[in-house]
């Protein structure tokens, strides 16, 4: 069941407007404005209480705005509040699910309970099975599997009804790396024809899987960019590091190149890093020095920038000056 | 309507994977025939007639119903999973009302396995079949009445065992309305016609026609009513829960 209901605009899409919610005093999402667009992986990322869960509960229709509003493909969570649902799937935090069902059990409740009947709901149930792989959990107790799996019956839940718009609250939370492959794997290649809202603490997810990142934190908006555009921002965006033995010598040569703002020794490695004055490109030069030199580089990176160093500067800076 | 019978399936399923039914049926028919046999004085009445099964009834359920009802709500706030079910695309009316009618089937199912007694008077004499019925119904209708409580209780907090004190003690207030405990505390609040009402409130006052066979249709409007009432206010809650 494909919904191409909306007539204006992107059909397919998660959109908030100035959406607010409070706790008696406490504002724990703060005039959020956030658009995910079809085909795209959109990361919602904040620390930990930054209100990613709260903003994600608003759009699910769990909890009521206090003021604004979300959109699920063009239906107001508010005034539409099953037809955003239906047109919606949805992982909530930690993946619950009724424990003491078998998985086959669990999905047909789903199921049913998502309208879908016949042959849709086989064709549903068939096709997240094969996807996550659950066909020989079928019929355990959800209670009795590991963590990787009941995380997949979460995900199974979520896309059984082929849904147009998908919202995950921390989908790979507390799986092993390869079962966060395999998660990211599917998140992936269900992307093309959806919009899909993610929310994450992890910036690895965010170079693995995101098209562009939405960072808040105590309830606002602090950046709305795509993961390169982040790293741009990062002083090691453009910096070239380098190991080679005896480089601490070449130290001070680099200092004096024209390009380079400042060098520094990592202490444990001895890795070198060199970054560029602003608007200057410092890979030709250092490398050009380093072969007058004739030092034997055992590695040598152009940096992209680093997203934990960008994130860590945006959100203290925010949560220091509420 | 579908969403309904999808969550109520999905109730039953879980009350018997897990030992809480057969718990439950186990101890409410030991206990209904103990009562029955033993404090009823079924035999040493000499009358053909269920009327010491039923009159326990109420002081069964009092207990029993919370047990059943208590984690109807508080499980799911508790296992996180109210946030799967409500954002899946059914109202809460209709999650509600599908939780309390798989409790209220199963507590019929329980009713009617308590058929022994009825073949064991039929056995020793000849009863009135119908009043036996009606005063089935009636018990049914009032077990409705806990349950529904229960399911409002259960909607205001996270701990079974809170969902439990609250609703027993509501229960026991409703049940006791019309006695001097609870129309003494009210005489001196309200004014008395307003005491009446209360006392018009007691389980046991629209039970105790019930029990001896007669079902008033007073009576059944009375329950009905109450389980509109609670049922409404449980879902007043989760709307609210939504909102706060």
């Amino acid at each position: 069941m494909r919904y191409s209901g909306a007539t204006h605009g992107w059909p397919h899409m998660i959109e908030t407007e100035q959406l607010t919610r409070r706790y008696g005093s406490l504002t724990a999402v703060d005039g959020l404005t956030l658009r995910a667009e079809p085909g795209q992986v959109l990361g919602l990322l904040g620390p930990n209480g930054a209100g990613k869960s709260t903003v994600m509960r608003m759009i699910s229709g769990f909890l009521a705005p206090s003021s604004g509003t979300a959109r699920v493909c063009g239906f107001d969570v508010r005034k539409q509040s099953i037809k955003a649902r239906r047109a919606l799937g949805y992982l909530p935090e930690g993946a619950p699910s009724y424990g003491e069902l078998t998985v086959r059990e669990f999905l047909e409740f789903i199921a049913r309970a998502r309208g879908l009947k016949g042959e849709a709901a086989w064709n549903g149930f068939d096709s997240v099975v094969e996807r996550l792989q659950l066909e020989a959990v079928l019929r355990q107790p959800i209670d009795t599997l590991s963590k990787g799996f009941r995380r997949r019956v979460g995900l199974a839940q979520a896309i059984i009804h082929d849904p147009p718009a998908l919202m995950l609250d921390e989908p790979t939370d507390g799986l092993d790396p390869n079962q966060k492959h395999q998660v990211r794997s599917l998140i992936d290649a269900m992307a093309r024809d959806r919009t899909i809202l993610i929310s994450t603490h992890l910036l690895e997810e965010v170079h693995a899987l995101c098209s562009r990142v939405v960072i808040i934190a105590a309830g606002r908006l602090l950046a709305d960019a795509t993961p390169a555009e982040l790293e741009q921002r990062s002083r090691y965006h453009g910096a070239v590091s380098f190991s080679a033995p005896g480089a601490g010598l070449a130290k001070r040569m680099l200092e004096r190149l024209p390009e380079v703002s400042a060098v520094e020794t990592d202490p444990l490695d001895g890795r070198v890093t060199v970054f560029p004055r602003t608007g200057r490109q410092v890979l030709g030069p250092v490398q050009a020095l380093l072969r007058e030199q004739g030092l034997e580089l055992s590695e040598l990176q152009l940096e992209r920038g680093r997203l934990d160093e960008v994130f860590r500067q945006i959100t203290t800076h925010a949560e220091q000056h509420p | 309507m579908s969403a309904v019978i999808t969550v109520m399936r999905r109730e039953l399923r879980s009350y018997f994977v897990t030992p809480m039914a057969w718990v439950f049926s186990v101890i409410f028919l030991i206990l209904a025939g103990a009562l029955t046999f033993y404090l009823g004085d079924f035999y040493a009445r000499g009358q053909a007639d269920l009327q010491p099964f039923f009159e326990f009834h109420p002081w069964l359920y009092l207990f029993l119903v919370p047990a059943l009802s208590m984690q109807i709500w508080a499980e799911e706030r508790k296992s996180g999973t109210m946030e799967l079910l409500l954002t899946l695309p059914i109202t809460a009316t209709q999650a509600m009302l599908g939780k309390f009618f798989a409790a209220w089937l199963f507590v019929a199912m329980v009713l009617v396995l308590t058929f022994p007694i009825w073949l064991t008077v039929n056995y020793l004499g000849h009863p009135d079949n119908g009043v036996i019925l009606a005063s089935y119904l009636g018990s049914l209708l009032m077990a409705g009445a806990y349950l529904a409580v229960g399911c409002c209780m259960s909607t205001l907090t996270r701990s079974q065992v809170v969902a439990f004190i609250l609703t027993a003690a509501v229960c026991f207030l409703l049940l006791l309305a019309g006695q001097p405990l609870v129309l003494d505390a009210a005489a001196g609040l309200l004014p008395p016609p307003l005491v009446q009402a209360v006392a018009d409130l007691s389980f046991l006052h629209h039970f105790a026609a019930i029990a001896r066979g007669v079902l008033d249709v007073r009576d059944v409007i009375y329950f009905v009513l109450s389980i509109v009432f609670w049922l409404m206010a449980g879902i007043i809650m989760l709307n609210l829960r939504r909102a706060s």
